[in-house]
C-alpha cells in the first residue's frame, strides 16, 4: 500500500490507505460504525430510489404528452404519480443531503472523530433501508393510488390499495429521520473543536443544525398521523372520516404540520451546500455570515407555522386562512435574505466557474424563482385559482427538483475529490451541469402557465388546447433524464479512472480541506483546533493549484 | 485525555475526548428524543381535545364506563416505580451495584403490575364490546360518537403501554452489566437515560389519567 | 397565442379579472428580482473571475454600517412587497369566498366521479350547470363520498367540495359561454373525469332553457314528504311540549345546549342534528333522536334542510318554544 513508486506520482494530500480501503468485505460496510462509510451506504441507497422515483416521471411524462389516457390505465397513472411522489420525497429527498454529505462532512468540519452516537447513526440507515423495502414490497405489489398526501377519507374508506404497507414504510423511516436529526444536534452542540464557536461553524453545519432540529419536531407528529390513519382504516375509530363523526380537514392539519417542515428538511441543507460552494468558488467568506446562520434558523422556527397554507381552500376560515397567509410571507424573508447574501459574496470575490459553482448558481437562480412562485401560492387570492394546478406542481418542483436535487449534486461535485480521492473530467461534469439547468427548466417552467390556463394536478387526461405546453414539458423531462445520467456515468468512471486529488484541490478553506483525500478512518492525523473564522480566506492563502481533468 | 481502549477509561466511548462529554452528550441526545416523544403524544392530545369539545356527551358518557379505581391504582404503582428508577439512578451514582440492579428489578415489578392491570382493564372492555372494531357496541348517551372516545381511549393507552414495554425491555438488558459493576459513577449514562425516559413516560400518564378516567365524573347528564 | 394553445385563460367574470391584476403585479416584482438577481450574478460572476490560481477573494467587513444597511434593505424591501400581496390577495380572497346578498342558491353535490347540480326551480343537471349571464349565483355543496373540489379556470375560484359539511362557491358571469368545469381535488380513479361545462346564457335564452327542460325531469321528493315521510313531523311539531325543539323559525337562531354552550342553527346544523343528533343536547330535552344516517341522502338532506329553513316561526300563542 505505500509502495514508493505511487508515493512519488501522487498529488500531496492524497491517502492511498484511507477509511475506503483500511479494512475490506462487506460486514467491514455493513457494520460499519465510521460517518464517511455510512455517508457512502446512504448515497448508494438513495441514487437506488431516485433512479426509481425518476422512471415513474418520465412514465408520467410520456403519458402527459398527449390529451387522451392512452398509455397507462387511469388506476396506474394514479399509482404511478403516488409512489412517484413517496419514493422522492420520503426515500430522496428527505434523507439525500444529510444522509450522504450531512454524514461524511460534519464531524470532518467540526474537526471531530465521529457522530456523538455512531451506533444511531447505523441504525439510521438501516431503519431508511426497511422503510424504503416496505414500500418497494407495496410498489411491487401495485403501489398505492392515494397521491402521496393521503387525503381521508378517500385513502381511509375507498382505496384499495396497500395504504398501510406504505404507510408503515414511510413510519419506519420517521424513525430514522428523528434519530439522524438527534445525533446530528448533539454532535453540533457537543463535539465541536476547541476553539471553535458557533460562529466559527461552516454555513453548512448551520444548515444540518436547522434541518435537525426540524427532523425531531416535526417527524414525530407525521408518524402519529400515520398511526391515526392506519387505525382508521382498519378499525374506522372515526376521527378522520365522515361517517363515524370524524373529521377529514383534521387530516389534513395533522398532516401539513409535519409535510410543510418537511420541504425545509428538502431545502436548508441543500443551502447550507450552496453557502460552501460559493465561499470556496469565490474564495471569499459569505457575506452577512450571521445573517445567513440565523436565516436557516428562522426558517425552521417559522415553517412550523405556516402548514395551512396549502389548506385555503379546503374549508378553513378565511381568517384562519389569513393568519397563515401572512406567515408565510414572514417565512419567504429569510430565504430572500439568503439569496442576497450570496450574490453580494460574488463581490470583490475570485470567482471560478467550476461545475460546483454552476450548480451553486443554477440553484440560486431557479430558487429565486420557485420561492417567489411560493408567495404567489401563499396570496390567497391567487391561490383561489392556482390551487391544485400545474402551477403549484412546477412551484414545487422548482423548489426540490431546481434546487434541492440540483443543490445535492453540486455538493457531489465540490465533495467528491474529498469523499474518494478522484478527480471528475472537468467538460463532461460542466455539460452535464448545463444540460440539468436546461432540461430542468424546459421540463418546469411551461407547467407554470399550464396552471395558470388551469389544468389540475394529477390529471392525465386534459382538453386537447393543452397538448403543446406539454409536449414542451415532456421533451424537457427528457433532457433533464440525460442530464441527470451523464453525472452517474462520468463519477463511476472516476472512481477507477478519474486522476488522483490532491488534499485541496479548490484551494478551499475548511476542516474538511486539511486531512488527505480521502481521509483516514480517525478523521485527522492530529485533532485540530479552530483559531480562525469560517472561510478565512485572507487569513490562508491559497495553497493549492485546482488540478485539472 | 484520549481514550484507553484497555482499561485506563473503561465506558469511555472513542469518538469522545473525556467523560464529561460522553455523558452531556447522552444527556442531550436523551433530552431530545423525549421532546419529539411529546410531540409524538401531542397530537393524540389534540385530537383528544378536538372531540372532547365537538362531542361533549360522548366523552363524558364514554369515561363512565372506565374503571376510576383501578385507573387510580395504576397511578399510585407507576409513580412509585418512578421513585424506584430515581433511587437506582442514585445507587449507580453511588456506586452500589447490588443496590441498582434491586431498584431495577422494583421498577420492572412495579411496571408489569401496571400493565397487567391495564390487561385486564382492555379484556374488559373487549367483553363489553367497547373495543373499536366491527364488534364495537355501545348503549346510552352519545352512542354515536362514543366510538371516538374509546378509540382515543385505546390509541392513548395503547401507545403509552407499548411505551412501557419497550421501556422494561430495555431494562432487562441493563440488568446484567449493571450487576458486573459496569455502571460507575463516571460513566452510568445508560441508566441515567433510562430514568429521564421513564420519568417521562410516567408523566404522561400523569395527563392521560384525568383526560380518560375523570372526564365525565363532575358532568353526569 | 392560439386558440388551440392559449397561454392565458378567459375570464368570464369581474372577479377573474380582479385576479389577474393581483398576478400581474406578483409576476412583475417577480420578474424584477429574478431578473435582478440574474443579471447580477452573471455581471459579478464575470468582473470578479479568478486571474490567477492563488488569488483569493476581498473580504468585506459584515460589521461595517453599509453592510448592515445593506442586510437592512433587502430584508424590509422583499418583507414590505410581501406585505402589499398579502393585503390586496386577502382582500381579493375574501371577494372570492362571501357570496353577495342577492346572490341565487343553487345546491351541488359531488360524488366519484360526477357533477349533480339541481337549479332552484328544482331543474337537475349532471356535469353542466347552465346559468343566467350577470346574476350573482352561489352553489351550496356537499360531496357523497371523499372530497371534491368546484373549479372553474374562468372564474379563477376553487373551492373544495366535502363529505363532512356544506361549503360555498360563487361567482357572477359576466361573459356568455361554455366554460371548463374540473374537479380540482384528487378523488379517486377516475378524478381525470369528473370534468364538466358551466354554460353561461343570455338571460332570456336561460329562462328558454329552463323552460324547455323542466317537464320529465326526475322525481325527486320535496321537503315537506321527506318530513313527513321519515317521521320527523311525530316530534317536531309547532306545538310539542316535550319530546323535540320546535323548529319551526329556527334557522339562524342561536340555539342553547345542555353543556351551556350556544350554537347558531344554520344549514350545518340542520344537517348535522339529522345524521348525528346525539353529538350535542338540546338544553332541556333528552337524548332521544335516532339518527337518518344511511337512511337519507345528501341531495334529500339539501331538500329536508331547505324545508327547515323555510318554516316559519309559530303563531303567537302557541304552544312555546322553550
Amino acid at each position: 500500500m505505500n509502495d514508493s513508486k505511487s508515493a512519488t506520482t501522487d498529488p500531496p494530500g492524497y491517502a492511498p490507505v484511507n477509511y475506503l480501503n483500511e479494512t475490506w468485505g462487506l460486514k467491514s460496510w455493513l457494520l460499519t460504525l465510521d460517518h464517511k462509510r455510512i455517508g457512502i451506504l446512504y448515497l448508494i441507497s438513495v441514487s437506488f430510489y431516485f433512479a426509481l422515483g425518476g422512471l415513474m416521471a418520465a412514465l408520467i411524462r410520456i403519458e402527459l404528452a398527449t390529451p387522451q389516457g392512452d398509455l397507462v390505465s387511469p388506476d396506474w397513472y394514479n399509482r404511478l404519480f403516488t409512489m412517484h411522489g413517496v419514493m422522492m420525497i420520503f426515500f430522496f429527498l428527505i434523507p439525500a443531503v444529510p444522509g450522504v454529505l450531512g454524514n461524511f462532512l460534519l464531524p470532518l468540519m467540526i474537526g471531530a472523530k465521529d457522530v456523538a452516537f455512531p451506533k444511531v447513526n447505523l441504525a439510521s440507515w438501516y431503519l431508511y433501508n426497511i422503510g424504503a423495502l416496505f414500500s418497494l414490497w407495496a410498489l411491487l405489489h401495485g403501489g398505492v393510488d392515494t397521491g402521496w398526501t393521503f387525503y381521508t377519507p378517500l385513502s381511509t374508506s375507498y382505496s384499495t390499495t396497500h395504504v398501510i404497507a406504505v404507510g408503515l414504510g414511510i413510519f419506519i423511516n420517521g424513525f430514522s429521520s428523528i434519530l439522524a436529526g438527534v445525533n446530528f444536534m448533539v454532535t453540533i452542540h457537543r463535539m465541536r473543536a476547541p476553539g471553535q464557536g458557533w460562529f466559527r461553524l461552516p454555513l453548512f453545519v448551520w444548515g444540518i443544525y436547522a434541518t435537525s432540529l426540524i427532523q425531531v419536531l416535526g417527524t414525530p407528529v407525521l408518524a402519529i398521523t400515520i398511526l391515526l390513519l392506519a387505525a382508521e382504516r382498519l378499525f374506522h375509530i372515526g376521527v378522520f372520516d365522515p361517517r363515524y363523526g370524524g373529521d377529514p380537514v383534521l387530516f389534513q392539519h395533522f398532516f401539513w404540520f409535519y409535510s410543510h417542515p418537511a420541504v425545509y428538511i428538502m431545502i436548508l441543507p441543500a443551502m447550507g451546500v450552496i453557502s460552501e460552494i460559493v465561499a470556496a468558488c469565490a474564495r471569499k467568506r459569505i457575506f452577512g455570515y450571521k445573517f445567513v446562520a440565523f436565516a436557516s434558523v428562522a426558517i425552521a422556527t417559522l415553517g412550523f407555522l405556516v402548514w395551512a397554507h396549502h389548506m385555503f381552500v379546503s374549508g378553513m376560515s378565511v381568517y384562519a386562512g389569513a393568519v397563515f397567509s401572512i406567515l408565510t410571507m414572514f417565512v419567504a424573508v429569510p430565504s430572500a435574505v439568503k439569496v442576497f447574501n450570496w450574490t453580494a459574496t460574488l463581490y470583490k470575490g475570485s470567482v471560478v466557474w467550476e461545475t460546483p459553482m454552476l450548480y451553486a448558481l443554477g440553484f440560486i437562480g431557479v430558487f429565486v424563482i420557485g420561492g417567489l412562485t411560493g408567495t404567489m401560492l401563499a396570496t390567497m387570492g391567487l391561490d383561489a385559482h392556482i390551487h391544485d394546478t400545474y402551477f403549484l406542481v412546477a412551484h414545487f418542483h422548482y423548489v426540490m427538483v431546481g434546487s434541492a436535487v440540483m443543490g445535492f449534486l453540486g455538493g457531489i461535485h465540490f465533495w467528491w475529490p474529498k469523499i474518494t480521492g478522484r478527480l471528475y473530467p472537468r467538460f463532461a461534469s460542466k455539460f452535464a451541469a448545463i444540460v440539468v439547468f436546461v432540461g430542468f427548466n424546459v421540463t418546469f417552467f411551461p407547467q407554470f402557465i399550464l396552471g395558470y390556463l388551469g389544468m389540475p394536478r394529477r390529471y392525465h387526461t386534459y382538453p386537447p388546447e393543452f397538448q403543446t405546453l406539454n409536449v414542451m414539458s415532456s421533451a424537457g423531462a427528457t433532457i433533464l433524464g440525460v442530464g441527470y445520467l451523464i453525472p452517474m456515468l462520468y463519477l463511476l468512471w472516476s472512481l477507477k479512472f478519474g486522476p488522483k486529488a490532491s488534499a485541496n484541490p479548490w484551494g478551499a478553506v475548511g476542516l474538511e480541506w486539511e486531512t488527505t483525500s480521502p481521509p483516514p478512518v480517525a478523521n485527522f492525523a492530529k485533532s485540530p483546533v479552530v483559531t480562525t473564522e469560517a472561510y478565512d480566506y485572507a487569513a490562508r492563502a491559497a495553497r493549492e493549484v485546482p488540478v485539472g481533468g | 485525555m484520549a481514550a484507553d481502549p484497555h482499561g485506563a477509561s473503561p465506558g469511555l466511548a472513542h469518538h469522545f475526548d473525556s467523560y464529561e462529554q460522553q455523558k452531556e452528550s447522552a444527556t442531550l441526545g436523551m433530552w431530545l428524543f423525549i421532546v419529539q416523544e411529546i410531540l409524538f403524544f401531542g397530537g393524540l392530545f389534540f385530537a383528544y381535545a378536538l372531540f372532547r369539545w365537538k362531542y361533549p356527551v360522548a366523552f363524558n358518557h364514554g369515561s363512565l364506563h372506565l374503571d376510576v379505581t383501578l385507573g387510580t391504582f395504576n397511578t399510585v404503582v407507576l409513580i412509585a416505580s418512578s421513585l424506584t428508577v430515581a433511587m437506582a439512578v442514585r445507587s449507580a451514582q453511588l456506586a452500589r451495584p447490588k443496590r441498582l440492579v434491586g431498584f431495577l428489578l422494583g421498577t420492572a415489578v412495579l411496571g408489569s403490575i401496571f400493565l397487567g392491570v391495564k390487561a385486564y382493564e382492555y379484556h374488559h372492555k373487549w367483553v363489553e364490546h367497547l373495543v373499536p372494531g366491527p364488534g364495537f357496541a355501545f348503549e346510552g348517551p352519545g352512542a354515536e360518537n362514543a366510538r371516538i372516545f374509546f378509540s382515543l381511549y385505546f390509541a392513548m393507552t395503547g401507545l403509552h403501554a407499548l411505551h412501557m414495554v419497550v421501556g422494561i425491555a430495555i431494562l432487562l438488558f441493563l440488568l446484567k452489566p449493571a450487576w458486573q459493576g459496569r455502571y460507575t459513577p463516571e460513566s452510568h449514562n445508560l441508566v441515567e437515560g433510562f430514568g429521564l425516559y421513564w420519568h417521562f413516560v410516567d408523566i404522561i400518564w400523569i395527563f392521560l389519567f384525568p383526560l380518560l378516567y375523570l372526564a365525565g365524573r363532575h358532568h353526569i347528564l | 397565442m392560439t386558440p388551440n394553445a392559449p397561454l392565458f385563460p378567459t375570464s368570464a367574470s369581474e372577479l377573474a379579472r380582479s385576479v389577474d391584476t393581483l398576478f400581474f403585479f406578483a409576476l412583475a416584482f417577480s420578474l424584477f428580482f429574478a431578473v435582478l438577481i440574474a443579471v447580477l450574478i452573471a455581471l459579478l460572476g464575470s468582473k470578479y473571475r479568478r486571474r490567477h490560481p492563488d488569488e483569493v477573494g476581498v473580504a468585506i467587513d459584515d460589521h461595517a454600517p453599509s453592510s448592515k444597511r445593506l442586510e437592512l434593505a433587502w430584508t424590509s424591501i422583499p418583507f414590505g412587497l410581501l406585505l402589499i400581496l398579502f393585503g390586496w390577495g386577502t382582500w381579493v380572497f375574501f371577494l372570492q369566498m362571501r357570496p353577495p346578498d342577492d346572490a341565487v342558491e343553487y345546491w351541488v353535490t359531488g360524488k366519484q366521479w360526477m357533477w349533480k347540480m339541481q337549479h332552484p326551480d328544482g331543474t337537475r343537471e349532471i356535469n353542466e350547470l347552465h346559468v343566467p349571464l350577470g346574476q350573482a349565483v352561489k352553489l351550496k355543496m356537499i360531496s357523497e363520498d371523499v372530497i371534491h373540489d368546484f373549479f372553474v379556470p374562468a372564474f379563477r375560484v376553487h373551492v373544495d367540495v366535502l363529505p363532512s359539511r356544506y361549503t360555498t362557491y360563487w361567482f357572477k358571469a359576466d361573459k356568455t359561454g361554455t366554460f371548463h368545469l374540473f374537479c380540482g381535488q384528487y378523488c379517486g380513479v377516475e378524478h381525470a373525469y369528473m370534468v364538466g361545462r358551466i354554460v353561461v346564457m343570455d338571460p332570456k335564452e336561460y329562462e328558454q332553457w329552463l323552460a324547455g327542460v323542466r317537464p320529465g325531469r326526475g322525481p325527486l321528493r320535496t321537503g315537506e314528504e321527506l318530513f313527513i315521510a321519515n317521521a320527523c313531523n311525530t316530534c317536531h311539531r309547532p306545538d310539542s311540549s316535550a319530546r323535540a325543539p320546535i323548529l319551526n323559525g329556527i334557522f339562524g337562531k342561536s340555539v342553547k345546549m345542555i353543556d351551556g354552550a350556544s350554537v347558531v342553527a344554520d344549514d350545518g346544523y340542520i344537517r348535522d342534528s339529522i345524521l348525528n343528533p346525539q353529538a350535542r343536547i338540546v338544553a332541556g330535552y333528552q337524548p332521544i333522536m335516532p339518527t337518518f344516517k344511511g337512511v337519507i341522502s345528501e341531495e334529500e338532506l339539501l331538500q329536508l334542510v331547505e324545508y327547515v329553513k323555510k318554516l316559519p316561526p309559530p303563531a303567537a300563542g302557541a304552544e312555546g318554544a322553550r
